[in-house]
């Protein structure tokens, strides 16, 4: 059992927590999920790792409920616990795997978008405490949504938020923030773009007209976490990767984006209809034509 | 004098179409009586070719003798001489490549039927409370297990028999491996038997230990330098699975039959109470011709769908086991040999329509021996369906041998080790089953895990010496 050890609202739909997972805590490193699942009948749900601590033993998780799993997940309170928590899962981001030579060559930008927020959090503050810059974007769709604006703000060196319809700070979707930047001349040769696939495309397809390698985080559909499934395999380039051994970092230019779009929608009947019945109970019998 | 009758006792069996809409087990298995009059017919030979045709060499007659005799405990203490998983391998074994195949009485009626013994003699034993014994003294010394499957339950519960201190790690959330989250319910029960022998295993002193992912939460050099371990079993299975690079195959509505299988048994999808969902198809047509194949055919079978299994050879060459062929015939699988596919088609929206398929017919035999199925030119068909799930095997999971320094692959990505000790090339890490021989079959990985226990303990009394 993992116990929740503090549990937080960031923004109107999202949440933290810091869970006790002291073997996870011990190896893991930025760019790495975990798989949480909340009791016996529960999914395996892949989470990437928002922040750890290796000496309290803990690993930070940031979630959006949005199906059955996730709402439970709220109904967690301080001192209860997950039944299984198992990680770190996925390679490490890339950043980690380069030289000093190459980290201080860097000129990063990091492009946070929702929930996609909590794992560029441990990546820009990785860079920070090992002396290396990064400017970061964070947008939502609205004010309410935005959070981590405190934390980000401490590690990265310029931090820009932006919001789509302007309720606060910047108006525009982050890839305006991205144009703004590059025509005022600010130079960027690495990207890192975390979110929902839809700005990550769209993040791709700005970076592309600058010539800026972007990495991208993939948070397909998955099942055990290790390599054994096959359900999270994206096109990449023109060879089959799977995103939990191969990724869940990629090269953002070669993503299959209309493919990997679709892949995501596969449950949404079955989850949708879960979802119906765990907030409404048995109100729905599936003689509507269904 | 012996039970000279042609054939064997029949077994019971859940009705094809009932059985076919749900979970429950096929087969009932012999009862006492049952059991008793089929092991009547075994001759008892002197030169028992049927131990010839086990793995792991069990005194077949031996145990058979006890059953007529109705000393079933006595029966179970034959087996458990060779095998540690018994109600497993009489319900999963190929036995009519194995034992039955050799069987004397097989060669002019139908063998003894020694997998439903063993499967009796192993449930008997169960509802009479018999356990296996564990160590009386323990010896001390720390061996690790990766992967709770047959190979890591076999190898943790001998090395816990001789005495040692062993820890079992699992990557999943529950024990088991392909038992767990392969085989389907309706062959191996899961509470019944599977969750049974790892009981069996625990109550020998072994620890389990999930959700714990050698290669990621712990290396396996840390499992010897700062967890005090003397020597490492590696059963970590078989791993990614395999598909064609046909066009189509990201389709939704296209699967790996590990995906649809470890949905459905590991995550139990076909329940309500359970959260993961599971595709329930209309028309599905499975991919291959192993026992992997048959499974995902009988599964979506019976979450609802009408299921095609389209296999490249012919049926003489289809690699299950000849009693999952049958009944997933009984139960209205169709069976389109000789037939490959060659592109999945799809909508606007990129879900599975169809599949275009190509007859094919048998050349020239190939590498394995078996005749290779060639396409006929110009006999390409389509077939409607909304799922595909492609049973095509598996390749080994790098992630234990890309972090392991010194742990040498072959050239098929397996781990390379001594088949009469499980060595592999780092000093006190053995290692056997699928992880070594790629997808094979529970009793070749039993067999592994006791032969890597053997090794383990020759290397640990050597070095203590």
């Amino acid at each position: 059992m993992y116990k929740i050890l503090k549990k937080k609202q960031l923004s109107a739909v999202v949440w933290l927590m810091v869970v006790e997972a002291p073997l996870v805590a011990r190896n893991c490193q930025p760019g790495q999920f975990v798989i949480v699942k909340n009791d016996e009948v529960g999914e395996r749900i892949p989470l990437t790792i928002c922040d750890y601590d290796r000496e309290k033993g803990t690993i930070t998780i940031v979630f959006q409920p949005v199906g059955v799993s996730t709402l439970k997940f709220l109904k967690l309170e301080e001192g209860d616990s997950f039944q299984d928590f198992v990680g770190p899962l996925g390679r490490p981001s890339d950043i980690l795997e380069m030289s000093e030579e190459e980290l201080k060559n860097k000129k990063f930008l990091f492009v946070a978008g929702g929930v996609g927020t909590a794992p560029v959090y441990p990546q820009v503050k990785w860079l920070k405490e090992h002396g290396y810059d990064a400017d970061v974007i964070i947008g939502a769709r609205t004010k309410d949504l935005l959070f981590f604006e405190d934390e980000m703000r401490a590690v990265a060196k310029n931090l820009y938020l932006t919001t789509d319809d302007g309720s606060y700070m910047h108006k525009g979707v982050v890839t305006s923030v991205i144009d703004e930047l590059v025509e005022q001349g600010v130079e960027y040769n690495h990207c890192v773009a975390i979110g929902p696939m839809i700005m990550m495309k769209f993040v791709c397809l700005t970076t592309k007209k600058y010539n800026i390698p972007t990495i991208v985080s993939m948070n397909p559909i998955m099942v055990d976490g290790t390599g054994m499934c096959g359900a999270c395999r994206l096109t990449v380039g023109d060879e089959i990767k799977f995103a939990c051994v191969d990724g869940p970092e990629f090269d953002g230019f070669k993503i299959n984006w209309s493919e990997a779009m679709k892949r995501t929608t596969l449950y949404k009947t079955e989850e949708g209809r879960a979802k119906l019945k765990y907030e409404e109970g048995e109100t729905h019998h599936g003689n509507c034509g269904n | 004098m012996p039970n000279m009758s042609k054939t064997k006792v029949p077994v019971r069996e859940q009705e094809p179409l009932v059985r076919a809409k749900n979970f429950d087990e096929v087969c009932y298995g012999y009862n006492e009586e049952e059991a008793v009059e089929e092991a009547g017919r075994c001759l008892n030979c002197k030169n028992a070719r049927c131990i010839e045709g086990c793995p792991v060499s069990i005194n077949i007659p031996g145990f058979i003798k006890k059953v007529v005799e109705k000393d079933f405990a006595g029966a179970y203490q034959v087996i458990s001489e060779s095998s540690s998983l018994p109600a497993v391998c009489g319900r999963v074994c190929p036995q009519e490549t194995q034992c039955e195949g050799k069987c004397i009485r097989g060669l002019k009626a139908e063998p003894v039927s020694i997998g439903k013994l063993e499967r009796f003699v192993a449930d008997r034993a169960k509802e009479d409370g018999i356990k296996p014994q564990g160590a009386k003294v323990k010896n001390g010394h720390k061996v690790a297990v990766i992967g709770s499957g047959p190979a890591g339950l076999t190898c943790a519960g001998d090395l816990a028999k001789m005495g040692y201190d062993v820890t079992i790690y699992e990557a999943l959330h529950k024990a088991g491996g392909v038992l767990t989250y392969g085989i389907p319910e309706f062959r191996l029960p899961k509470e019944k038997v599977v969750a049974e022998e790892v009981r069996n295993v625990e109550g020998l002193g072994v620890k389990i230990i999930t959700d714990v992912i050698i290669g990621r939460t712990i290396s396996l050099d840390d499992l010897i330098e700062e967890e005090g371990y003397e020597a490492i079993f590696i059963g970590s299975g078989a791993g990614l699975p395999m598909f064609m690079g046909i066009p189509g195959e990201n389709a939704n509505g296209v699967f790996s039959a590990n995906e649809y299988l470890t949905r459905n048994n590991l995550m139990y999808a076909f329940r309500d109470d359970y959260d993961t969902p599971i595709y329930k198809a209309k028309k599905a047509v499975v991919v291959g011709g192993g026992n992997v194949a048959m499974d995902a055919a009988r599964t979506a079978l019976r979450l609802g769908a009408e299921v095609h299994l389209v296999y490249r050879r012919s049926e003489a060459e289809l690699p299950a086991r000849a009693e999952e062929v049958h009944h997933a015939k009984e139960e209205g699988v169709q069976f389109d040999i000789l037939t490959n596919p060659t592109e999945i088609l799809t909508d606007e929206n990129d879900n599975v329509i169809g599949i275009k398929c190509i007859r094919m017919e048998l050349g020239e035999p190939d590498a394995s021996g078996r005749r290779r199925p060639v396409p006929i030119p110009g006999s390409e068909f389509e077939m409607d369906c909304d799922a595909v799930i492609m049973s095509l095997g598996t390749s080994p999971n790098p992630l234990i041998s890309s972090t392991t320094p010194g742990l040498e692959t072959n050239r098929r990505k397996c781990l390379v080790a001594t088949e009469d000790e499980g060595k592999t090339t780092k000093e006190g890490v053995y290692a056997g089953g699928d992880a070594v021989t790629g997808a094979a079959t529970v009793i070749l990985a039993m067999g592994a895990g006791r032969v890597g226990a053997k090794g383990i303990d020759n290397y640990i009394k050597s070095k203590n010496q």
